[in-house]
């Protein structure tokens, strides 16, 4: 047996050294920059505040927030969000309600207040930047694919034929 | 001791006998004027904001929270220190509130606050008793600097304009009401107006708020 554990720890210590000598991974956020160097930061957006809504790339995206939340506390203790968005808020402040899935516990059950699981909006709901795109994107809406493959069937298409 | 007292009394009540009337007016004088002027020197020193973060209590709770805030630092560097909000600037609510803030010695000296624990525990009182007095004077501290007839709505996104022009303009609310925890973090939430459904928002006397139609009882 000793020969051919010899042979298995010469192979593994073979493998380690052609691995180091692979060229690196760039890691994309530090770049180039080497490890000792301090990166110099990217440049800060301005966050979107033009209060329009944009519309959504896919059906069941959430929406994006057209405002700034600087500095808007969403914790246990409180949240900033639902001061104007509450269902019982949105007559003075005009914001958006939230959807009636937000008060709906996963067995489908419609509560009174916000479901826990949809309390922290951030999960979901992010501000918007004018910023370019840091990978490319091919993402096509579903209208658009649906324009290529020359358009959407209709309902009676979809029967599958006997 | 009341023959001590009675000594004294007779001294205070007997016109002097070698100085003179001009002597008495003109010493009296300078004495008033370097009083009033330590007085008022030691009372600005209690507005500093090194001496409101000499003790840890503020220094490593709301002193800490502020300095990631807009009041604290912003691109044009001008800044709201502790007193420009939480000291009356006129003279006459200055002193009442100076004389309140004895209070806050006597709580310093007991360790009320003196824990992370403690305060949180006790934040959800300190703040109201902060909004409370902010909502009494109109958010008078507020408007110090940021006053409503200087407000160029063209300049503010369109719900702010929406709410600036409303509620603001036909004083419904006054600032603090819907600008809490822009300097500090804010408590428990649950128990304050505008916050939880359950609880009516107060109303300034003399304001006028939409009257939401009576519900029908089920």
């Amino acid at each position: 047996m000793k020969p051919w554990r010899n042979l298995l720890l010469f192979g593994i210590a073979f493998s380690a050294a052609a691995l180091a000598q692979q060229p690196r991974l760039v890691d994309p956020l530090r770049g180039q920059t080497p490890l000792a160097e301090e990166p110099r930061p990217p440049v800060l957006y301005n966050t979107e505040n033009k209060d329009l809504r944009r519309e959504r790339a896919y059906t069941m995206q959430p929406p994006t927030i057209p405002h700034k939340i600087d500095g808007y506390q969403l914790d246990k203790r409180a949240n900033r969000c639902l001061f104007c968005h509450n269902r019982d808020r949105i007559g003075e402040t005009q914001a958006i309600p939230l959807s009636i899935t937000h008060y709906m516990d996963r067995d489908g059950n419609v509560r009174a207040a916000i479901s826990p699981r949809r309390y922290f909006c951030t999960t979901c709901h992010v501000v918007q930047t004018e910023a370019r795109p840091l990978v490319d994107n091919d993402f096509l809406d579903v209208d658009t694919v649906l324009k290529r493959t020359g358009g959407a069937r209709t309902p009676a298409e979809r029967i599958p034929a006997q | 001791m009341k023959d001590f007292l009675a000594r004294y009394w007779r001294i205070l009540r007997r016109p002097p006998r070698h100085l003179s009337f001009g002597v008495i007016i003109l010493v009296s004088f300078s004495a008033g004027i370097i009083f009033w002027g330590a007085f008022n020197t030691a009372l600005e020193f209690t507005n500093t904001e090194s001496f409101c973060i000499g003790c840890h209590e503020m220094r490593d709770n709301v002193y800490a929270e502020l300095r990631d805030t807009i009041h604290f630092t912003n691109r044009s560097g001008v800044r709201a220190k502790c007193s420009d909000c939480h000291v009356p600037h006129d003279w006459t609510h200055k002193i009442a509130r100076k004389m309140q803030a004895s209070k806050e010695v006597w709580g310093k000296i007991f360790g009320t606050i003196d824990t992370p624990e403690k305060f949180q525990n006790k934040r959800l009182e300190l703040a109201m008793r902060e909004w409370t007095r902010m909502k009494a004077n109109n958010s008078l501290e507020c408007r110090n600097c940021h006053g409503y007839e200087y407000m160029d709505f063209t300049r503010q996104s369109p719900r702010a304009q929406r709410a600036h022009s409303t509620f603001l303009e036909t004083r419904t609310y006054t600032c603090i009401d819907c600008h809490k925890g822009i300097a500090h973090r804010l408590p428990d939430m649950s128990q304050v107006p505008l916050w939880n459904p359950s609880i009516p928002p107060e109303v300034r006397p003399g304001a006028s708020r939409p009257e939401a139609p009576e519900k029908e009882p089920l």
